[in-house]
């Protein structure tokens, strides 16, 4: 028996898929994905309607999507984080039932819980042959790591891979095997390798994002982490990647022999792994070419599940073992809440995405942000939206002085001790207001629009509509 | 303490309105070359302004006005003096009656905003031939000025010489000014290193400066605060061993000693000078009494 | 000061702002377009206004296309823009 479908049309016919049930996708090609818009087409095109669509993330390129919704095809919406094309039309009120947000770790979680059940899993695969075994190392789409697909495979109840690369049984490498997947189709091309993964991802050359970054590389030498079998995960923006460069040099001069780095991976990480800063990088998606090339080659550079990254219900998930974190924000109070969610107007442009799994899990999960962007102060009295819950946020850094959450006295006083500026959150808040102003606060729509859940599957906070002309 | 001086464009209010967090002893607000003819008077008006609202924290401000043979320097100062910048900046001091003229504004300004005679700082910038062979006459020409600061890009272009990385050609410019500036008792600012994404040159660049007697330097990239900080600050080694000419000395006293060895070297005055002047540095960097 | 001719000064980027002030009859009028203009529209009025007041002007159109600025960029940008609009008084 073949598992061969002849097209994406083909493929859902056989796997019985039916209106009001789920379907899921990964995100690992990010903005340049094409299989979640043609795979929802074909579905549209077949009559089906009032689909749950769970997708690991959302992009602009997904903004097809929204003429679904509108006609009724798409019903709910789960997702971990939604970019604005998306997030703005949704934070209008199209949809009637609320948007779930969860975390990379909530989600697979919820599905293994059976809270979230999964009818197909449609996955795109770089490179995948004709039994269904796949991998995202190989292939003109190449993406590196699948980890956030494993759960889908695992979980769901049948399983589409959808390559742009079949080649001949056995597959070299296998991330995803054949025994959970059911159908494999071929098509022209499952994603715009311009927009799967970054050239080159790049630190900023913004001198107070520099400024902010050296404060973070000190801060994290003054905590007492930093010593042989340090492990630690970054994001990939600009003032983060600087502080990851910092901290590939301070290890260097101590000498210091870390365990491993986590996270979605960008060349820095790369180069700190191949610098001798860590003895393994785990992958569970990759940012740029350097990543994609390094989790190829590199044996080092091992693949990672989102369970095996942040899943709560795994006692020994990596989060669990990470000793620092640094994240961003777009606003954070003086309760230390972090909303990654909304933007200054409160239009979802976001999401939590490993955000607080990895604060949760660390030993000192940092937060890096400008005092202000655009005259919007980046400490409000309470954020509008909680992604990420303050008594997990260990730090602030910004370029006007570093807050520490009055929880963790011991690295406050490790950061005077270091004579770094330490400055309590809610006199940040004040200086910041001097030199910005006192904005007015944010107006709620009447509806809710989605709701953040926790890692734990409880509702963290809920997001309200803004109104139209905004 | 004034080791790192960072220029900022003076019309962009996205370096302005940072200039507190760049890291710099001092930032020096740009009203001459980084600002277009067509820009001055905005440029003035938005420099008044940071200066009158923004709160600068420890970081001493310092405006760099148009010369003397342009349309804009009473301008420039009638704007930014009522709101009380630490230092003025002129640039292509060439003779001591380029600075007289502005010390002679700003003595009237004095009077006219009701301070005290002598408040309003001037730093007289060197980067012509005729301002290095001055240089002794400019440092001393009036009370109000506080240092010399070599501008080594219009200097060479006065030379007729190529401004190098290595500087072998503003050699003799930079020993001049340290000479006449402490010979004159004032202090002595270096040239900015020009090669913003050289990290290692400007290291190097710095710690010459500091070898040569210069009190700091400027930059014109923030990047390069920190190594110009690091190069102009006591080092630890330094600090311990001020600390122990110092503690020598005491004992000396104590004992009712007049002559103080310390390993094996006597100690004079200059030492003890030199040991003091370490200690106040480390001391106003708050570099001493904490674990580093 | 009276405006006597169409002015500008600023740029768009950002933390900037651009203001154009043009001669009219009839009081000071002012337009806000603004990047947060629902935290500082108000706010980002009222200084427009004082500043006009201050150069003593009674009648022009004030618009502001602000990108983020600080109030003491506003209030440069405009009393620039009036300054220039005005001519040599």
């Amino acid at each position: 028996m073949s598992k061969l479908a002849k097209s994406i049309r083909d493929a859902i016919r056989e796997v019985g898929l039916k209106s009001g049930m789920t379907v899921s996708f990964h995100h690992h090609m990010r903005n340049g994905d094409r299989v979640l818009v043609s795979v929802l087409n074909e579905i549209a095109a077949l009559g089906i309607r009032d689909l749950t669509l769970n997708a690991s993330s959302l992009f602009d390129t997904h903004a097809p999507i929204l003429d679904h919704i509108r006609s009724g095809v798409i019903g709910r919406i789960m997702t971990n984080y939604m970019s604005g094309a998306v997030g703005r039309a949704i934070s209008r009120g199209i949809m009637d039932a609320p948007v779930e947000f969860r975390t990379h770790g909530g989600r697979p979680a919820d599905m293994e819980r059976g809270t979230t059940p999964v009818d197909v899993a449609f996955v795109a695969a770089p490179t995948a042959d004709e039994r269904g075994n796949c991998t995202g190392k190989l292939g003109k789409s190449a993406c590196g790591s699948l980890g956030y697909a494993f759960a889908d495979a695992k979980y769901a109840r049948k399983v589409v891979v959808i390559t742009d690369n079949l080649v001949p049984y056995p597959l070299e490498t296998v991330s995803i095997s054949e025994d959970l997947v059911d159908l494999v189709v071929e098509v022209d091309e499952i994603g715009d390798p311009r927009g799967i993964v970054s050239g080159t991802t790049k630190i900023t050359r913004d001198p107070v994002g520099l400024v902010m970054a050296q404060q973070a590389a000190r801060v994290i030498e003054a905590s007492g982490l930093l010593r042989d079998g340090f492990s630690f995960q970054t994001g990939a923006g600009g003032a983060s990647l600087a502080a990851a460069r910092f901290l590939k040099e301070i290890m260097l001069k101590k000498e210091i022999q870390g365990s491993f780095g986590l996270g979605g991976i960008t060349s820095y990480m790369v180069e700190m792994l191949r610098a001798g800063c860590f003895e393994r990088l785990l992958d569970v998606q990759c940012f740029d070419l350097d990543a994609v090339e390094s989790i190829r080659q590199d044996p080092r550079h091992q693949e990672i599940s989102a369970m095996q990254y942040a899943s709560p219900l795994e006692a020994t998930a990596a989060v669990n073992r990470l000793d620092v974190v640094i994240l961003g924000a777009t606003e954070i109070d003086t309760d230390f809440n972090v909303n990654v969610h909304t933007d200054s107007s409160g239009s979802i442009m976001g999401g939590s995405g490993g955000h607080s799994d990895t604060a949760h899990g660390a030993k000192l999960s940092m937060i890096i942000a400008p005092m202000f962007r655009a005259r919007l102060p980046i400490v409000t009295d309470r954020v509008n939206c909680i992604s990420t819950p303050g008594e997990d946020i260990d730090v602030l850094v910004t370029q006007g002085g570093i807050a520490v959450n009055p929880r963790r006295a011991e690295l406050r006083d490790r950061l005077l001790d270091a004579g770094l500026p330490v400055i309590d959150i809610h006199a940040l808040k004040e200086k910041t207001e001097r030199i910005t102003g006192k904005p007015e606060p944010l107006c709620k729509g009447d509806r809710v629009v989605a709701e953040v859940v926790s890692r734990d599957g409880d509702i963290l906070d809920r997001i309200y509509s803004i109104s139209d002309g905004d | 303490m004034r080791r790192s001086m960072l220029f900022l464009p003076g019309n962009n209010p996205n370096m302005l309105i940072n200039a507190a967090c760049l890291g710099a002893d001092a930032v020096i607000f740009d009203l001459e070359d980084a600002v277009a003819p067509a820009e001055k008077d905005a440029a003035r008006i938005l420099v008044r302004n940071a200066l009158r609202s923004m709160d600068f924290e420890g970081t001493e401000t310092v405006v760099r006005i148009n010369s003397v043979d342009t349309p804009y320097w009473q301008e420039d100062l009638r704007q930014v003096l009522p709101e009380r910048p630490n230092v003025i900046l002129l640039p292509k001091a060439s003779t001591p009656s380029d600075v007289l003229l502005v010390d002679a504004f700003l003595s009237d300004m004095e009077r006219e905003l009701g301070v005290e005679e002598g408040t309003f700082l001037l730093m007289p910038l060197i980067e012509t031939a005729l301002g290095v062979e001055n240089a002794y006459l400019i440092a001393s020409s009036a009370p109000r000025i506080c240092a010399l600061f070599l501008g080594a890009e219009d200097l060479t272009a006065d030379l007729c010489c190529t401004r190098t990385k290595e500087g072998r050609e503003i050699e003799y410019a930079r020993a001049r000014l340290v000479v006449a500036a402490r010979a004159a008792g004032k202090d002595v600012y270096d040239t900015p290193f020009t090669d913003v994404s050289d990290d290692e040159g400007i290291v190097t660049d710095a710690n010459l400066a500091r070898a040569l007697g210069f009190t700091g330097k400027a930059s014109i990239s923030p990047r390069h605060v920190d190594a110009i900080n690091a190069a102009f600050s006591p080092t630890e080694r330094e600090i311990r061993y001020a600390l122990e000419v110092l503690e020598a000395i005491n004992r000396a006293k104590s004992e009712g000693k007049g002559a103080v060895s310390l390993h094996g070297k006597m100690i004079d005055a200059p030492i003890v000078a030199r040991a003091e002047r370490t200690l106040a540095a480390a001391e106003s960097l708050g570099l001493i009494g904490r674990k580093v | 000061m009276n405006v006597r001719t169409l002015a500008s000064a600023g740029t768009l980027e950002s933390s900037d702002a651009y203001v154009e002030v043009l001669p009219s009859d009839g009081g000071v009028t002012v337009e806000v377009e603004s990047i947060v203009k629902r935290q500082f529209g108000a706010a980002i009025e009222a200084s427009v206004r004082e500043v006009a007041a201050a150069l003593d002007v009674a009648s022009c159109e004030i618009r502001i296309h602000d990108r983020g600025a600080l109030d003491c960029v506003i209030r440069a940008r405009v009393e620039t823009a009036i300054r220039r609009a005005g001519g040599d008084e």
